[in-house]
């Protein structure tokens, strides 16, 4: 399977990477070759097979509806790059 | 001839659900408070930390699936949905897809007499996202994470609406159930109820649905209705144009009127979904939704039927007492503390209706207790106060929920009761005002209303005018 | 001798009985790291300062008698891809390299319980992607058998800082391979627990559906140990499993008669290496010797494994790793001209390449039009893969195999080629796909003297059994030291 460049842009616009010229012709041949390998998977006979996505049966795990969580901001935002107010500080987000 | 067209409407109602915390994590979901003082690791997408799925949010999300007549789905399942966005933690949301908790469902409308069924698609449980607050100063913006992770259900509609008139019917409808199901407050203006209307226009009669839009940012029912026509306008033009409508998403500008595009070639709308593998699957019993059947309230249906019953009251004021539960709990509340019905009714539909268009308020705003208006009624009933009083007090209650017994005690508003006291100051009106005196015994009977007035006035109102009139009569 | 060469039960009890005092061991852990760190950087982050701060409370809780159990004052090493609070937490990643969590993974809240020391953070593929140790942002990990060689990975510096007698025991996770793999390259053992044994709360994840933690240590008892220690249900972790039967030393019994072993003849075709091949059988011949019945039979499907598990590790981790964004924590572009370019810098220089080759190959298959093509067959064919376990499980105890295909590559020679790399995981992987318990233990060496692991695999929740067989094995033959350790006279 051939990676077209739209579909490495497309790609880096869902995952927010920006690749270099020499990255995306590497990241065509890498996924082109993974895509390859993994179309193995097309031998396989799965018609009727349930996808499994755990393997264990637990189900109904919940939570009661009480509050145990303070107020941890001035810890929690030590981590942010950048703060104002109490808050998250990021680029414009439009406008 | 010109074409008639047809505006096909459908909606996606999110609720935010009114549970004391988050979906998946121990914050409070108080609305308000300093920015980011309710998060913790899970709510701001803390690496290494885990969801745990509140059971509240099902409890409640079956409640308003059965009481929109959906079928229930007994094994779902919650969904990634992959979007890089500031006010999403993750930058996913964890939503349902594949396995959303209801289906199939309708709630009957009825609009200008007629009735009409409009199909639910399907409901969904989610997590809601962040605020974003823009930095005029430095042309930043601030991330709060209080409102991240507040439990949200929703409800998608069949495209069955055909105009605004049928979607402030349906929202209200929506409103009116969920509120009395007590599964939120559902305040457009707050945000606890959040309406985006997918409208497409085609020819009457045309066989397919044209080419639909999705417009964002609606927060009142005049919005609503505004962006409607709007929309429908601008399809027109488009198609009369020989233009092509695009699919996209808009946001409405309801100070200018108008909406834009939410275009970006960094928006893919390529959400990715799939099975969310830090939560495990919802097997929902059928002794479960019959235990969660079992513990409805009385919608409003069931309660304007049962108000007819035990009260007695006109069914126009049962329409208006019951449209929305607030008034309706109110109503229950201070009649259960001994007030007769057709009191508290009058109560409601008069003076509170009153002071509710004054302020340009809604019914679900009132924040007097029925405790305080049962006083005020008892008050009356007495012949503590009288009728001019009573509407003074009551401004009070509406607005401060004040305790009226304290209140009238503490103004002196107290009706007097004390014979010789009101003949002393009904002597002096008479000596005071002898030319109304003689248009009274002249014949002019109108000239008791002048000194019932004056006396009123002299005894600051505190007196019961029935008394003062009959004690004018006597000594004149 | 050197209190490090001890195994961690072993220097427990030294502990416990007042020999050794914890500060002296928390030295002796200390003094091996400063003097090997150099030769094969196995941390990321050592806590000297904070260690002792421990090892003095620690020492007061023994004293007192809060603190009976029998890892109370050994120093431990965790993976860093497990939060601690306060300490720096990074995933081997620049995209956290400044990180410093609010919080504590469960796994380590119970180490501390019972009162380990934690001496610091274990060196890592980036965001545990990688089966060499090579991916890291903070250097390479050498093997301390050969330092030419890798450590194996992805938790390569827990496993080297085992061998390398820095510390008695380490925490790692397992997501396809990543305790079990590094574990056979540097002789020394790890368990990878049945899926939903050990709360994820606070490891950071790659692939959520696979991940779990687990101990790496010198020998069979101190794992057992260890993982009695960190199976606890945990109400903060949906896919933890609230179970009993996690006395895990109870099953160290040195007894394997009648227990029935099946070794997958699919193990032992093309691409395995031949001194793995034959120390692993002759293992099973040892086990045999003892009483177990061994037979060889066809598990199938043994080739759709790695396929299905890039697929799903991928997938899961495109969307784990979204939250790296420079907007909470982290790291954060120096310049930018608006939220997505700032968005898209910060991530492309915060992650390594292997990192970025997984994000876009698992937003690839969960894209639109490919969902079904390719995620949802690879969660089939997991669902298959789980059923030919389950059939083996109905006829055997355990599943006997060797870890991976060869014992330690030399450095650089799997980056060039990932899709090799890949390959090596063949026997691990379909243990995660399933969920299920694999145990590595040494086994033998090869012809260069390097060690070679076997794989005892269990059904689900039966860690007993496979702690059992591997007891049992173990008797039969003496924990090996490095080599360069003993000529170096380390």
């Amino acid at each position: 399977m051939t990676i077209a460049d739209e579909t490495i842009d497309y790609i880096g616009i869902l995952a927010k990477l920006e690749l270099s010229d020499e990255e995306k012709e590497q990241a065509k041949k890498d996924m082109s070759t993974m895509l390859e390998y993994v179309s193995k998977l097309n031998e396989l006979d799965t018609e009727g097979v349930d996808p499994m996505s755990h393997t264990f049966d637990v189900h109904n795990v919940f939570r009661e509806d009480i509050v145990t969580n303070g107020d941890d901001r001035a810890n929690m935002i030590l981590n942010a790059p950048e703060s104002k107010d109490g808050c998250y500080k990021v680029p414009k987000t439009f406008g | 001839m010109s074409k008639v067209y047809e505006t096909v409407i459908g909606l996606e109602v999110h609720v935010e659900l009114a549970t004391k915390t988050k979906i998946f994590c121990g914050c409070s979901t108080e609305f308000g408070g300093a920015p980011n003082t309710h998060t913790c690791p899970v709510c701001t997408g803390m690496p290494g930390s885990l969801p745990v799925l509140n059971k509240g949010v099902v409890e409640k999300a079956i409640a308003v699936g059965l009481a929109t007549n959906c079928t229930i789905t007994q094994n779902c399942k919650f969904d990634r949905k992959n979007y890089f966005y500031p006010d999403n933690p993750q930058n996913y949301q964890i939503s349902q897809l594949y396995y959303p908790i209801c289906r199939n469902g309708k709630v009957e409308i009825e609009v200008n007499g007629q009735k009409k069924e409009i199909g639910i698609h399907e409901i969904h449980m989610e997590e809601d996202a962040g605020k974003l607050v823009h930095d005029a100063c430095d042309g930043a913006s601030l991330v709060d994470y209080n409102r991240s992770g507040v439990p949200l259900i929703e409800i998608v509609s069949e495209p069955d609406m055909r105009s605004a008139e049928e979607v402030i019917a349906y929202l209200d409808k929506l409103r009116l159930i969920i509120q009395y199901l007590g599964a939120s407050d559902c305040k457009l203006n707050e945000g606890s109820m959040r309406a985006d209307v997918n409208l497409s226009v085609c020819e009457v009669g045309a066989k397919e649905f044209g080419t639909r839009t999705e417009m964002k940012n609606l927060n009142s029912f005049k919005a609503i209705a505004r962006a409607i026509e709007n929309e429908r306008e601008r399809q027109i033009a488009l198609i009369e144009d020989g233009k092509e409508v695009v699919q996209e998403t808009r946001r409405w500008d309801d100070t200018k009127g108008y909406s834009y595009a939410m275009r970006s070639k960094e928006d893919a709308q390529d959400y990715r979904y799939f099975p969310d593998p830090d939560l495990v699957s919802i097997q929902i019993s059928d002794a479960w939704i019959e235990e969660i059947r079992g513990k409805q309230p009385e919608l409003r249906a069931e309660k304007q039927a049962r108000y007819k019953e035990e009260y007695d009251i006109p069914e126009y004021d049962i329409d208006i007492l019951t449209s929305s539960k607030k008034m309706a709990d109110l109503f229950e509340e201070t009649i259960a503390l001994g007030a007769a019905p057709k009191k508290v009714s009058n109560w409601l539909m008069v003076e509170t209706m009153r002071l509710l268009k004054e302020h340009e308020m809604e019914a679900d705003e009132l924040a007097f207790s029925a405790t305080n208006l049962a006083k005020l009624i008892q008050l009356v009933e007495s012949k503590a106060i009288n009728g001019t009083v009573a509407k003074e007090v009551f401004e009070k209650v509406f607005a401060e929920d004040i305790d009226p017994e304290k209140y009238v005690e503490e103004h002196g508003l107290k009706t007097v009761n004390d014979e010789g006291a009101l003949r002393k100051v009904v002597e002096e009106v008479i000596a005071a005002n002898p030319q109304s005196v003689a248009d009274y015994r002249n014949g002019k009977e109108k000239a008791i209303g002048f000194l019932v007035g004056q006396t009123m006035k002299a005894m600051k109102g505190k007196a019961d005018p029935g008394s003062v009139n009959q004690m004018l009569k006597e000594l004149l | 001798m050197d209190l490090m060469q001890l195994t961690a039960v072993e220097l427990g009890k030294k502990i416990a009985s007042g020999e050794v005092s914890v500060v002296e061991a928390t030295q002796a852990a200390l003094d091996r790291i400063e003097k090997l760190e150099p030769d094969y950087n196995c941390f990321v982050t050592v806590d000297k300062e904070g260690s002792f701060a421990q090892a003095e409370t620690i020492q007061k809780k023994i004293d007192n008698g809060e603190l009976t159990g029998p890892l109370a004052g050994v120093p431990v090493a965790i993976k860093d891809n497990m939060c601690l609070e306060g300490m720096l937490t990074t995933c081997s990643s620049k995209i956290l390299s400044n990180f410093k969590p609010t919080y504590t993974a469960d796994a380590v809240i119970q180490l501390q319980k019972a009162g380990a020391v934690i001496i610091g953070k274990t060196n890592m593929d980036e965001f545990a992607m990688g089966s060499t140790t090579e991916t890291s942002y903070y250097g390479v990990t050498k093997n301390p058998w050969d330092i030419s060689r890798v450590p194996g990975g992805s938790s390569g510096g827990s496993a080297a800082a085992v061998a390398a007698e820095e510390v008695p025991y380490a925490l790692g996770s397992d997501t396809g391979g990543s305790i079990r793999q590094p574990a056979a390259f540097c002789g020394v053992t790890g368990i990878k627990p049945t899926y939903g044994r050990v709360s994820r709360y606070g490891l950071i994840a790659y692939g959520s559906s696979l991940d779990q933690i687990g101990p790496l240590a010198k020998d069979v008892t101190d794992c057992a140990t260890i993982l009695e220690i960190i199976s606890k249900h945990d109400k903060k972790d949906s896919t933890s499993v609230d179970r009993e039967d996690t006395d895990f030393t109870s099953a160290l019994v040195d007894d394997v008669k009648g227990m029935k072993i099946g070794i997958p003849r699919d193990y032992f075709g093309e691409g395995i290496d031949p001194d793995v091949k034959e120390q692993v059988l002759a293992a099973a011949k040892v086990l045999e010797a003892k009483g177990a019945i061994v037979e060889e039979f066809d598990l199938s499907l043994v080739e759709y494994a790695i396929p299905a598990y890039y697929i799903i590790a991928s997938a899961e981790a495109s969307s784990n790793l979204e939250r790296f964004d420079g907007v909470k924590y982290g790291y954060r572009t120096d310049s930018f001209t608006d939220l997505h370019n700032m968005y898209k810098k910060t991530r492309s220089e915060g992650f390594g390449a292997e990192v970025k080759r997984r994000i876009m190959l698992g937003s690839f298959v969960l894209s639109s039009g490919y969902y079904d093509a390719y995620y949802l067959k690879a969660l089939r064919t997991k669902a298959l893969i789980k059923q030919a376990f389950d059939r083996a499980f109905e006829t055997y105890d355990v599943i006997l195999g060797p870890v991976a295909p060869t014992t330690a590559l030399k450095l650089g020679e799997s980056l060039s080629d990932p899709l090799k790399m890949y390959l090596g995981d063949i026997y691990t992987v379909s243990v995660n796909l399933a969920g299920l318990p694999g145990i590595s233990l040494p086994c033998g060496f090869d012809k260069n003297g390097m060690p070679v692991g076997m794989q005892l695999v269990g059904n689900a929740f039966d860690e007993k059994t496979i702690i059992r067989a591997a007891y049992a094995f173990e008797r039969t033959m003496s924990y090996k030291r490095p080599t360069t350790l003993r000529e170096r006279g380390l």
